[in-house]
């Protein structure tokens, strides 16, 4: 079996009295989008936050292209060319859209001159161009989740870690933002993305891992998984697959 | 070099200043204005560009300061050389006090609380420390020759202090244009989001400190040369913290040119509330201080920030008449 770019091998977070993780395993396959999904207060961030380098596990290790990078900090992790997107919008919002992408895109590049002529492209790429010389500020949700996107891809990332890049969107931003994102993975960048959306996870994602209370529920492809018994459970409650399926709901 | 003819005009301008009058009252107010602009250019890197405000800039105003009179006084070390190992001195302070904060993750209040801290400590040390000269002070020996960087007219302290402060000017629009700035302005906006992409925001946070101590040790230098005394008091009290970021934060924070406008607003601010409040005692900086508190209240980007604001007034007036029916 082909080494996975990223191995997560029995890990867990624990904050005080709450095991916020629990004895987690998954593995990230080269070139693909994985989605990890679940119920609110499922773990699923805190997850993503200790793969990107935030947080350090309470127990278990975390491996990139074999190699331990558990507790490693996040300035290294991206320029091991891992890069992340936060659920909660924080653009510099005293820069400029061009200024912000510029940040990432100075990872690999030290003038000023390059990196703002960098920012440019990645502009183009997720559909900022028309912003690009205003201020992060006035950005809407939509541009502002756009422009999260693109500075983690200035970066040149190989693994792009997407945290509800489409939580807040309208359909008509939704229907924007699906392409834009199959268009980077297919740029080569394997992605793993936390989203809500199950509508964007069915249609973009080739993996999915269910979280619930810690804990992976099951794995598989987003077919399988959305006719799980335990994943519809999970977000509707005990019993709840049993009395759908009575009611002729869930009609696979 | 476009970037660089704002500069080139402000210190040109000045530079003209001693060829036009010889009066030392005029002189003299504008050497304390720019030594002012000096340390107060230092504060802006850290605190204005960095977001990482500073309450103790004293203890690398004082650092120098020290160093440059004892070498001289004590060990005999030419003054020149005196001076250029002051700033080495305060910039190494300021990788300390760095390190301890940064690396311990202190921001906002607390780091401004430990900067402060330390420059208290340091000031206690100086008061009671037999090489300070403890409640006697420092006195460098009068030695009016260019070798020993004592003259005497005020000219050439002028050339200095204004030579000092272009050098400055320049370092802080290189660095602004540069990624190690736009690093240090990214890490203002949002710590976590610049850790996010690359940026190891302890490091580039200590750069801007140790330069930012620097800046602010060479104004200590400079002082301890022209004023040739000393005390514990003077070196690392907390006035010169203060007046290192009032004049940011008056002329413009995170401007290159913030300091300067803020130092010669505040300088000339208090020699008119002087003659305006005579011999009234205490009166002077009563109006003084509120006429601060209206800059902040009112100009919360500081004089750069008015300006500013007044130029997009003025091109929206001229659009305005341009788009006028004629006749």
């Amino acid at each position: 079996m082909v080494e996975a770019l990223i191995r997560v091998d029995g890990v867990s977070k624990r904050f005080g009295g709450l095991l916020a993780v629990d004895n987690v395993s998954l593995s990230i396959q080269s070139g693909r989008i994985t989605a990890l999904i679940g119920p609110n207060g499922a773990g699923k961030t805190t997850l993503f936050a200790m793969i990107s380098g935030f947080l350090t596990p309470s127990a278990g290790r975390i491996y990139h292209r074999g190699e331990e990078i558990t507790g490693v900090p996040p300035y290294r992790l991206a320029r091991r060319g891992i890069a992340r997107t936060f659920q909660i919008v924080r653009p510099f919002a005293g820069l400029t859209v061009r200024e912000n992408i510029a940040i990432g895109a100075h990872l690999s590049r030290r003038a000023r001159a390059d990196a703002l002529d960098a920012a440019t492209e990645i502009a183009h790429l997720v559909g900022l161009v028309e912003f690009l010389d205003k201020p992060a500020a006035s950005l809407t949700v939509a541009a502002r989740k756009r422009l999260e996107l693109a500075r983690a891809l200035a970066t040149g990332p190989t693994l792009l870690l997407l945290d509800e890049v489409l939580a807040g969107l309208n359909p008509t931003e939704l229907a924007a933002m699906v392409p834009t994102i199959r268009a980077i993975a297919d740029r080569g960048i394997t992605i793993l993305m936390i989203e809500h959306v199950m509508q964007a996870v069915m249609s973009l994602a080739q993996h999915v891992y269910v979280l619930a209370e810690g804990r992976i529920l099951t794995e598989g492809s987003p077919q399988i998984v959305v006719g799980d018994a335990r994943v519809i459970e999970a977000y509707l409650g005990q019993g709840a697959a049993a009395r759908l399926a009575a009611a002729g709901a869930v009609n696979v | 070099m476009r970037a660089f003819a704002p500069i080139a005009v402000a210190v040109g301008l000045l530079a003209a200043v001693p060829l036009i009058t010889a009066s030392n009252v005029v002189l003299n107010f504008l050497v304390v204005a720019l030594l002012t602009a000096l340390v107060g250019q230092g504060w802006n890197l850290l605190g204005g560009y960095g977001g990482q405000y500073s309450f103790g800039h004293a203890a690398f105003f004082g650092t120098g300061a020290y160093v440059t009179a004892i070498l001289q006084v004590r060990y005999g070390v030419n003054a020149w050389l005196g001076f250029v190992i002051g700033i080495a001195a305060g910039a190494a302070v300021g990788t300390f006090i760095g390190a301890l904060s940064f690396r311990s993750g202190l921001k906002g209040s607390y780091f401004a609380l430990v900067t402060l801290a330390f420059a208290e400590v340091l000031r206690i040390i100086a008061s009671v420390a037999p090489i300070t000269g403890a409640g006697v002070g420092t006195l460098i020996k009068l030695d009016l020759r260019p070798e020993a960087l004592q003259f005497q007219s005020r000219v050439p302290f002028y050339w200095i202090i204004l030579g000092l402060v272009a050098v400055s000017l320049l370092i802080i629009r290189i660095i602004q244009d540069s990624r190690f700035g736009a690093y240090l302005v990214a890490l203002r906006e949002n710590e976590d989001a610049a850790k996010a992409l690359g940026v190891n925001t302890t490091l580039v946070k200590l750069g801007a400190m140790t330069v930012s101590a620097a800046i602010a040790a060479a104004g200590g230098c400079f002082y301890a040369q022209y004023f040739l005394f000393l005390d514990a008091g003077i070196a690392y009290g907390p006035w010169i913290s203060i007046e290192a970021l009032l004049a940011p934060i008056v002329g413009g924070i995170g401007t290159v040119f913030g300091p300067l406008i803020g130092s010669l607003v505040i300088k000339t601010l208090g020699e008119l509330t002087k003659l305006v409040a005579g011999d009234a005692p205490g009166l002077d900086l009563v109006i003084y201080g509120c006429v601060l508190i209206l800059i902040v209240a009112f100009a919360p980007n500081g004089v750069a920030g008015l300006l500013l604001k007044a130029r997009r007034c003025f091109a929206v007036l001229k659009s305005l008449r341009s788009e006028q029916p004629h006749g």
